[in-house]
This record gives structure tokens, C-alpha cells and sequence, in this order.
């Protein structure tokens, strides 16, 4: 199967794009994608924690199951609104 | 009303949106872009979100204040982009019957956006930048 992975900010810049398609064996889960970036871009993810993960823009855990097509999206420690 | 935009914010629209006969209190929070962090001084910043489920976890955050506080009028705005110093990142507005409900639910937003709502924020600096809880020592969850 083939999921779409999209990437924010810090993870945007370090990757020089916002999304890329990543092959997976079927039966994947959101683990396994995680594995499989890791090996393909091992600096990608480096002291980025916490890292949450959305399946079709819904925050799931590692042991979800993907599906063909699905759009993963890698999202680094959020900061919107105001500081302290 | 739950807004995700690259335009600029009127805070004066967005809390009118909110006001009614019914609620004696009206809180509105605004969120400026501050002139410097830790010392340094800040040259501009720029907001960036995970457009769709941004706007869907906001949703989330209002149904949660209509549930703890029986709030329903609650407007939130976010601005995206890159911002100069003074603008407005952040409209907050609530209105309720008495003033603590509308207090306290706008205290709560402002800080749950600390948490898993999908908006990031890059300090730009006069001699670099920074992606605001992914490269500072600061967690998200411990700042409001």
C-alpha cells in the first residue's frame, strides 16, 4: 500500500517538502510507517518528542492500522496561540 | 465561530459575533506578536497549521468549554503566516450570562492551544530562528 506522509514545520524544513508518498507492506500499522522513516530519513525525527501522529487528520496510536491511500501526518510539539 | 486564516484578524468583528442580550460578560483575549524572547529580540514570526484538522480540534475545544461551562458563545481565531511585530496571532472572545464562566473558559482555550491543536509557531531573530517547543527547552504542556 501507499499512504501519503505530511510533515509540519521543523519536520517540514528538514525534510525540503511538506508531504511525500512512502510504499508500506500491507498490514502495516502507524508503528511500522514510523519504523520505515526512520530508516529512510534517519536524521528526519531526531529529539522531536512528543511526536503525535494523525491518520485522515485524527490523532491515533501506534498500533493503528493503515490502509491504502491514508494520509499520515507527522506532528511535532505544537505551539500556536501566545507564549508564557 | 472557529477561524483558520492567512488574513488578518479583527478582534472588534469576532467579539461582536459573540455578544448577546442574554451575556452581561464579554472576555476577549488577544494574542500579539511580542518583541523579543528570553532576551533576544524578535524580528517577525511566523504561524503554520495543519490546515482541516486544525479547525477540527478547535471545534473539539468549543464543544469541551460548552460542556464544562455551559458557554456556547465562543469565538476562536488564529491567524497563519508571517506576522510583524504588534499583530494580532490570537482572537479569543467568549461571552456568558456571568463574568467567571466567560474568564475562565477563555483562560482554558488560550492554554489548550498549548496542547494538540496542530498550529506552529517560528520566532524569527535578527541573527536566526526558532520553531517555538520543537527547539527550545520550553515543553508546550508546561507553557500558557
Amino acid at each position: 500500500m501507499e499512504v501519503r506522509l505530511r510533515v509540519f514545520a521543523m519536520l517540514r524544513e528538514r525534510l525540503g517538502a511538506s508531504n511525500v508518498s512512502l510504499a508500506l507492506p500491507e498490514g502495516s500499522t502507524v508503528s511500522d510507517l514510523l519504523k520505515a522513516v526512520e530508516r529512510r530519513y534517519p536524521r528526519l525525527l531526531k529529539g522531536v518528542s512528543p511526536l503525535l501522529i494523525a491518520v485522515n487528520a485524527e490523532y491515533v496510536e501506534g498500533s493503528f492500522p493503515l490502509s491504502d491511500r491514508d494520509e499520515v501526518a507527522l506532528v511535532p510539539p505544537v505551539s500556536g496561540g501566545v507564549g508564557r | 465561530m472557529i477561524l483558520v486564516t492567512r488574513d488578518p484578524l479583527d478582534p472588534e468583528a469576532i467579539t461582536a459575533e459573540v455578544r448577546s442580550e442574554a451575556c452581561g460578560g464579554v472576555v476577549t483575549f488577544l494574542g500579539t506578536t511580542r518583541n523579543e524572547t528570553d532576551g533576544r529580540r524578535v524580528v517577525s514570526l511566523e504561524y503554520e497549521a495543519y490546515e482541516g484538522m486544525a479547525e477540527k480540534i478547535l471545534e473539539r475545544v468549543a464543544q469541551e468549554v460548552r460542556e464544562r461551562w455551559g458557554v456556547d458563545r465562543l469565538a476562536i481565531a488564529h491567524r497563519l503566516g508571517r506576522l510583524e511585530l504588534g499583530e494580532v496571532s490570537l482572537v479569543v472572545a467568549v461571552a456568558s450570562p456571568h463574568r467567571a464562566e466567560a474568564f475562565a473558559a477563555c483562560q482554558y482555550v488560550v492554554g489548550r492551544l498549548k496542547q494538540d491543536v496542530p498550529i506552529w509557531k517560528k520566532e524569527v531573530f535578527e541573527d536566526g530562528e526558532v520553531w517555538v517547543g520543537a527547539e527550545t527547552s520550553r515543553h508546550p504542556s508546561t507553557v500558557v
